[in-house]
């Protein structure tokens, strides 16, 4: 049962608490870079989703079934940044051919997800945490929705800004920062929410 | 272009981040103080010479086609050696900046400079690109962390100049980190462009 309650509490934390892009400034560049129009916003947001979990699955057992048993830690950060690239280029032919679709809407942003930090960032921290495999992919999963989530909003608030007249040297990047400086302090509020739920659960 | 001029296009005209705005999660997540923004400057900067430095040597040894993958390895090598040195020599650096050695690898200035400048100019221009694009990144990253230290603690490198209670903590935050940087590109675009 407490391990049912701790997979909960991950999901919250990671979505709300310690949100991947508010709060740990995680995949900040597909954060301002993509974010003009709410569907590209979430065709972004879906894409990092499903390749942080198969991100995660394939760099977690690299971990423990390669690198811890040869003794090879020291090269976590090359392994895992040349699985993620690799494998993001697979995910992109495997959806060209059986889901053309799909492929046609997350296209585009997939080249782009081997450089956008959180993928490379969550695998890290996953083993750094020592969850389990389950736990790793809900964390990694939370993670995702955490990002589409701020992405949406982001896009939603962007779309309103296109309406007003901003002051010429706030134009572009400047007032998208300020207004993403707005959106953290909303979720500021969620801080702290952690702590009561674990009292909540009897985890402590 | 002769290495000076490299040099000071790197920390003006083409400035990593109130420019190209390449770079933001190192940029936001780590300027927390103006000693932490300024470490991670450096440790970018080191890494970004020196893959300059080897890319620009080995550029005619690698296929066009596998060139990308290729770049990520020398990168995340001296990554996982600049790793290495820092948590042995500087412990507390380490503990400060945290996840974001790994992710310097994942940094877009790094792959950016070599795409765009090491691939295609000798060895010497592209130590000095990597001298200046490393620097206006450290100066970006040190102004941002001593506007958040300043605002948020009442004290600049450590240095108190007034009391912590009359600091606004919210600086120290996220919220914080996206308004700083909000406000200096305002600055730098109001003094460099005259906008």
């Amino acid at each position: 049962m407490d391990y049912v309650l701790n997979l909960v509490l991950i999901i919250i934390v990671a979505i709300f608490v310690n949100n991947v892009v508010l709060a740990q400034f995680l995949g900040i560049c597909p954060f301002l870079g993509v974010s003009k129009k709410v569907d590209t916003a979430s065709g972004m947001g879906m894409a990092v989703t499903a390749v942080l979990v198969v991100a995660t699955i394939v760099t977690y057992l690299i971990q423990t079934y390669v690198l811890n048993v040869f003794g090879l830690e020291y090269l976590q950060t090359i392994a895992f940044i040349l699985v993620i690239a690799a494998l993001v280029q697979m995910i992109e032919i495997i959806l060209k051919k059986t889901m053309p679709a799909l492929y046609q809407a997350l296209g585009v942003f997939l080249p782009l997800i081997t450089t956008n930090c959180c993928i490379l960032g969550v695998a890290i921290l996953v083993i750094q945490k020592d969850y389990d495999l389950l736990q790793g992919i809900i964390f990694a999963l939370a993670t995702g929705i955490g990002f589409l989530l701020a992405m949406v909003l982001f896009a939603g608030l962007r779309e309103q800004l296109d309406l007003v007249d901003v002051p010429k040297p706030f134009r572009g990047v400047p007032i998208a920062l300020i207004t993403a400086s707005l959106l953290a302090m909303a979720f500021m509020g969620f801080s702290g929410v952690d702590g009561g739920l674990k009292i909540l659960f009897g985890l402590q | 272009m002769n290495n000076f001029k490299v040099l000071v296009n790197g920390i003006i005209k083409e400035n990593p981040t109130f420019v190209l705005l390449l770079g933001m999660c190192p940029t936001l997540g780590t300027t927390s103080s103006a000693i932490n923004g300024m470490s991670m400057g450096l440790a970018t900067m080191c890494v970004l010479i020196l893959s300059n430095f080897i890319i620009a040597l080995i550029k005619k040894l690698i296929p066009d086609m596998v060139r990308i993958p290729a770049y990520i390895v020398v990168i995340a090598s001296l990554v996982t050696v600049l790793q290495m040195v820092i948590k042995a020599y500087a412990p507390e650096i380490d503990k400060s900046l945290g996840l974001f050695i790994p992710l310097i690898v994942v940094n877009c200035i790094i792959l950016g400079r070599a795409e765009s400048f090491a691939a295609k100019n000798g060895a010497i221009a592209s130590i000095f690109d990597g001298i200046g694009i490393g620097l206006g990144f450290t100066i970006a990253l040190t102004c941002l962390g001593a506007v958040r230290e300043l605002l948020g603690t009442g004290a600049i490198f450590g240095i108190t100049l007034w009391g912590e209670n009359y600091g606004m903590l919210m600086f120290v935050l996220a919220p914080g980190a996206f308004l700083a940087l909000g406000y200096l590109i305002v600055l730098f675009n109001k003094i460099t462009k005259k906008a």
